[in-house]
């Protein structure tokens, strides 16, 4: 029963880190960068919601609209202004950048939104459910219901609209996509934007259940998401999914079944791991990709 | 750069090194420098403690200061956090040119500015880590609040003795010296009073997610939840335990007491009992009368660190008079040989390693964001 109830623990984190690895993993199998600063996007998104929560009194729903259209916006705001710039240059200039925009945006964060940890606001009242000593929380559900909703709703997006069929396109040979007339730019702007709508989703889910978001929020589990979207193959959708929701259910069960001074250790064993074991992910596609 | 404006620079520098060099002129105030934690995740501490020094210093220059002297203060914030503690004291000393310093409130933050102030001869006084490294760090660190030992053994005993508990679990913060060092004597303690403890969880400090610990506690049914920290992490513990049906008295140190809690854990934080070293509920002439001005001053009802950063200011000062000048070995000197200084959280009477030995109080958290005196517990 309490191993049960601990992989319930584990699924909710899990799909907190599986919706960030979804835009790590999307912007990666578009223009094959690590986007570092995908965390941080995900700082923006919860300090939307709690600004549409706290300040505008919105609902939940309204909330979560608002904090993934501003996210959406600074993701795309980022990809015009850092990296479409170096579209040419050398991948590691690119990657050197997506961290020095992280750091600008973590402290942008301090300076703006205040060092200080913020409480989220009640969006709606906590409701606990017992099914037989198994305890369920409303707020748990809202994230793994949350959660799996936008995940289907990205691979019908992906999947079976015009532009989820250029994603895949530009994603496959971004220049033979640029000679059937994709509009390669516009399809990477689409990518960050939904990437990081999915981060922002993830920010005020989490800011809904633990309750406190601070500017350096992103750093962990941005990490955490970049290591879930590696261990199910970078670049590959449904692997970030169940990636991340590996991830969540390992770092909870190596504290129920051993101690909870390795939870944040077995994320970088997982990593060393994988790497060393199958360096293109669980579900990845084989060939000789770098991370 | 011109010549010119080289040269004007160079005589303002050269004069600017005259002045720190010379003797202090009569009316010049004598600066004291704070190292205290006003933003970040602990700002509440930073912030209780300045605004209970700042107290101090007004009434005490209110009163004619103190050589004939006015004290001015230099407050340089430490962001909570270690590496800016260090940078903050060495800016004090080489900038400012402080005479003593009081600060940092978190252990592992003073442990970090201390080398600097010990290496460069400067007094400095923590008002509140209570972790016992912190005076061992050498004979120009002091402290004015109780060290950890004594306060995690009462809390221990309070458990094992008033409570009855026979069964406790701990939640420390690896990241933390208060925490580890504070787990590691109520664990001593409460074995030896015959208890058990029958889990050790362990966290970082800045984590969100305590469901995987809380869900183990749950089968493990402690009658005791022993978490030594700040705050912070104490609210969202508390709060996740009710999220997840863990019903668990939970007991903190000092770190639980802050506006934020309630903010931060809503009602859940209720019932926590926690130690800490000043409670308003006590009476004596000179906690009463700060009670009073402290409302007056700020509106609101002083917390624990606003007495200790009282106390230690007055602390210093007392020492300065007895050094007869302003010279930080002289001072050094005073401040060791301090002997029952009446202050708000007791009497204060430094021992050969630079520790007082105070009384510790028990308070529970209340509706209505209060704090309730359960027990004082004399030394």
């Amino acid at each position: 029963m309490d191993l049960l109830q601990q992989l319930i623990n584990g699924l909710s984190l899990g799909s907190i880190y599986a919706l960030i690895a979804l835009g790590y993993t999307m912007v990666y199998g578009i223009v094959r960068l690590i986007n570092f600063a995908h965390g941080d996007v995900y700082m923006v998104g919860a300090y939307a919601g709690f600004f549409a929560v706290w300040h505008y009194h919105l609902s939940f729903f309204p909330a979560l609209g608002v904090a993934m259209m501003v996210a959406a916006a600074t993701g795309v705001l980022i990809e015009r202004l850092a990296y479409r710039p170096l579209r040419q240059a050398p991948r590691i200039a690119v990657l050197i950048t997506a961290i020095g925009v992280s750091l600008l945006l973590e402290n942008l964060g301090i300076l703006i939104l205040k060092p200080e940890p913020r409480s989220f606001p009640e969006v709606f009242p906590l409701a606990l459910y017992n099914f037989g000593g198994l305890i369920v929380t409303n707020r748990q559900m809202a994230i793994l219901a949350v959660g799996l909703v936008l995940m289907v709703l990205l691979q019908y997006f992906v999947n079976f609209t015009r532009t989820g069929k250029a994603m895949r396109a530009v994603s496959f040979d971004m220049e033979a996509a640029l000679l059937m007339g994709i509009n390669v730019d516009r399809i990477i702007t689409v990518t960050f934007a939904v990437g990081s709508a999915l981060a922002a989703a993830a920010g005020v889910l989490v800011g809904i259940f633990y309750n406190r978001i601070d500017p350096l929020m992103g750093i962990m589990p941005g990490i955490k998401a970049f290591v879930a979207a590696v261990l199910g193959g970078i670049g590959v959708i449904p692997g970030a999914m169940l990636g991340g929701l590996v991830m969540g259910v390992a770092e909870v069960m190596v504290v129920a079944l051993f101690s909870s001074t390795w939870k944040d250790a077995v994320a970088f064993a997982i990593l060393i791991f994988i790497l060393l074991v199958k360096p293109t992910g669980l579900l990845g596609r084989p060939g000789g990709e770098k991370v | 750069m011109s010549k010119k404006t080289f040269g004007v620079l160079a005589l303002i520098l050269l004069l600017a090194i005259g002045l720190v060099g010379l003797p202090a002129l009569a009316a010049e105030p004598i600066k004291i420098g704070t190292v205290l934690p006003t933003t970040g995740p602990i700002a509440t501490f930073g912030q209780s403690t300045l605004n209970g020094i700042k107290m101090a210093i007004e009434e005490i220059n209110a009163a004619g200061g103190v050589l004939g002297r006015r004290i001015e203060l230099v407050n340089e914030d430490t962001k909570s956090d270690a590496t800016e503690t260090r940078n903050a004291v060495a800016k004090l000393i080489n900038r400012d040119n402080v005479l003593a310093i009081i600060g940092e409130v978190a252990s592992t933050n003073t442990l970090a500015g201390a080398p600097v102030a010990q290496s460069q001869g400067v007094p400095m006084v923590t008002p509140g880590s209570t972790n016992e490294k912190v005076t061992e760090v050498g004979d120009y660190i002091f402290r004015t609040c109780f060290v950890d030992p004594y306060q995690g053994k009462i809390v221990a005993s309070y458990a094992a003795r008033s409570m009855k508990a026979k069964r406790a679990a701990l939640l420390t913060a690896l990241s933390s010296d208060y925490s580890v060092g504070l787990a590691n004597v109520f664990k001593a303690e409460f074995t030896r009073l015959g208890g058990k403890i029958v889990s050790e969880q362990s966290y970082s400090e800045g984590d969100q997610d305590f469901s995987a610990q809380l869900t183990k506690l749950r089968s493990i049914k402690p009658d005791v939840l022993y978490i030594p920290g700040y705050y912070t992490e104490i609210a969202l513990i508390a709060r996740q335990a009710r999220q997840l049906g863990v019903k668990i008295q939970i007991l903190g140190s000092e770190g639980t007491e802050s506006p934020k809690l309630f903010e931060l854990g809503g009602d859940a934080v209720e019932g926590i009992l926690f130690s800490t070293h000043y409670s308003a509920e006590v009476k004596n002439p000179i906690a009463q009368r700060f009670l009073k001005n402290f409302k007056e001053k700020y509106g609101q009802d002083p917390e624990a660190l606003s007495a200790l950063g009282y106390d230690a200011a007055l602390v210093v000062a007392d020492a300065v008079k007895r050094a007869g000048k302003v010279d930080r070995k002289a001072l050094r000197d005073a401040l060791a040989k301090t002997r029952n200084v009446k202050v708000v959280t007791g009497v204060i009477t430094l021992d050969a390693r630079r520790n007082p030995i105070k009384s510790v109080v028990i308070l529970r958290v209340e509706k209505g964001q209060k704090y309730k005196l359960v027990e004082q517990i004399n030394p």
